[in-house]
This record gives C-alpha cells, sequence and structure tokens, in this order.
C-alpha cells in the first residue's frame, strides 16, 4: 500500500482501506466484478413510469462517453486522463487518490424498458441516463363499470 | 482573533452534516500548489473553497435533477454533500488562490509566497 506523508492523507488510507475490506468480504458478488466502488459509483432509482441512472463520472468530454443499452443490460464506459504532469517534471505529487484511466461499468436492468425511450444527459459530472418503461408494463388504472 | 473566529465558525458548521470525502490529487511544483477534487454533481453556486488562516475548507453541495415519485434500488453515493479540510502550510499565500470548476471536477491553485520559492544555491569550492 502507497503511504504519503501528507497529514490529511490518513482518512484517504482508512477509506481505501474499507474499501478493500469490503470487496474482500462482499457476501455475493455481481458475476461482472465488485458491486461497489468502482469508477463511476452508480446510483439507480425507479419511478413507475422510468428507470434512472445517475453515473458519477466527473472530468468526462461529454461525446467520449459510451452509453449502450442491449436486452436490458446498459454499459457505461469511457475514459479519464490523469491530472498528473509527466515524469520530466519538476513536481512532486503528495496525493494521489482520483481515478484515471478506463473504466466500463455494466448493470442488469428489468425487462419492461422501452429501448427506444432512453435519454442521456452529463452535468457537472454526473451522467443521467432515463430509461422509459413499456407503454404496456407502466401500471393502469381500470375503470369498473 | 478575527481569522480565528472565521475559522473555528467555519468548522463548525462543517460537523454539522455528514458528508463524504471527495478523492482528490495534489501536485506541487516551484511555484505552487495544484489540487484537483472530484465533485460530482456539484454547481458552481453549491460549491464554496474557504482558505482562512492555515485552513483550506472544500465544501460543496449537489444539486441533481431528480423526477418525483422517486425509490432508489441500489445507491453507491448516499450523501448529497462532499466535504474535506487540509491544513495549509506557511509558504502558501491564500490570498493567491484560484479555482475553476469543470465537469464536476474542482481545479485550486496555491500559489506559494515569493520569497520561498526555490532557488538553486551554488556550491563552490
Amino acid at each position: 500500500m502507497e503511504l504519503s506523508l501528507f497529514p490529511r492523507d490518513l482518512f484517504a488510507e482508512l477509506d481505501r482501506l474499507q474499501r478493500q475490506v469490503q470487496r474482500a468480504f462482499e457476501f455475493s458478488p455481481s458475476i461482472r466484478g465488485f458491486a461497489r466502488g468502482g469508477f463511476s459509483a452508480l446510483n439507480i432509482a425507479s419511478t413507475p413510469q422510468s428507470v434512472e441512472i445517475y453515473g458519477f463520472a466527473p472530468g468526462l468530454e461529454p461525446k467520449s462517453i459510451e452509453v449502450q443499452l442491449e436486452r436490458g443490460v446498459l454499459s457505461i464506459a469511457g475514459e479519464r486522463s490523469p491530472a498528473l504532469p509527466d515524469e520530466r517534471e519538476r513536481a512532486t505529487v503528495h496525493m494521489n487518490e482520483r481515478f484515471a484511466g478506463r473504466f466500463h461499468r455494466v448493470i442488469t436492468l428489468s425487462d419492461d424498458l422501452d429501448p427506444n425511450e432512453v435519454r442521456a444527459a452529463y452535468r457537472e459530472g454526473v451522467l443521467h441516463i432515463s430509461i422509459k418503461r413499456l407503454e404496456s408494463a407502466q401500471p393502469r388504472r381500470i375503470s369498473v363499470n | 482573533m478575527n481569522e480565528q473566529s472565521a475559522v473555528s465558525r467555519g468548522t463548525q458548521t462543517a460537523l454539522e452534516e455528514p458528508a463524504l470525502l471527495p478523492p482528490v490529487d495534489v501536485i506541487e511544483d516551484d511555484s505552487g500548489i495544484t489540487l484537483y477534487a472530484d465533485l460530482p454533481g456539484v454547481p458552481k453556486d453549491k460549491l464554496t473553497v474557504q482558505a482562512d488562516g492555515e485552513t483550506l475548507i472544500i465544501d460543496g453541495e449537489m444539486a441533481l435533477e431528480i423526477p418525483k415519485d422517486l425509490e432508489a434500488t441500489h445507491v453507491e453515493v448516499n450523501l448529497p454533500r462532499y466535504r474535506r479540510v487540509f491544513s495549509l502550510s506557511k509558504e502558501l499565500d491564500p490570498n493567491k488562490l484560484s479555482a475553476e470548476l469543470k465537469h464536476g471536477v474542482l481545479k485550486l491553485r496555491i500559489q506559494k509566497a515569493e520569497r520561498v520559492k526555490p532557488r538553486r544555491i551554488e556550491v563552490t569550492g
């Protein structure tokens, strides 16, 4: 484990340790890897009409983000370039916690979604994907005569 | 004295609400320090960067567009707030601080005070 002498780094180390422990003991990881702690972090929520996915992926070029929906499986991929200076420069890296490189996250969604009704927007580093449920799957009030 | 009370006030409000610890990169070169912090979801007007005396506080609140009747099914980001506090060392000049927020990444640049910039010392003999 890398250790830094920067005073506040202790919290980052604890955070990292906690994540490692969590990974090691997670009861049943998803078949595509660990459910938590990856880049980008994901929050998923649903409404009666749609499924809303929030990907916390700061520092990307909106055009470079690849979002694919195929047979109820949503994949989000992209690449984030490192902020660190290259080795020839006279600079010291005190803390290096931010993710850099290629990432790819895959989520299995429910099968009542309409692949033609997907909206994706990237604002303030959050990728918000909204997928409508199929008309036929939406709850309907049935009038009684 | 003023400066001190400002710091303690800031710290108090900071302690009230739980917050996420954003990951950072800190890089130092001859003229100063550059800090990058990941703050996805925080708009410019909800971000506070405070450099009081010897403390740097980054505090940001998310403003996500959330439809009504939303029910969370999987949550990895569980708080709407980020906060991180750093101690600044003396050679950094808190008045020479610039901040830029783009796509959820904060880039902070803190210059070193003129007198402490490194000078190459010639060794003779």
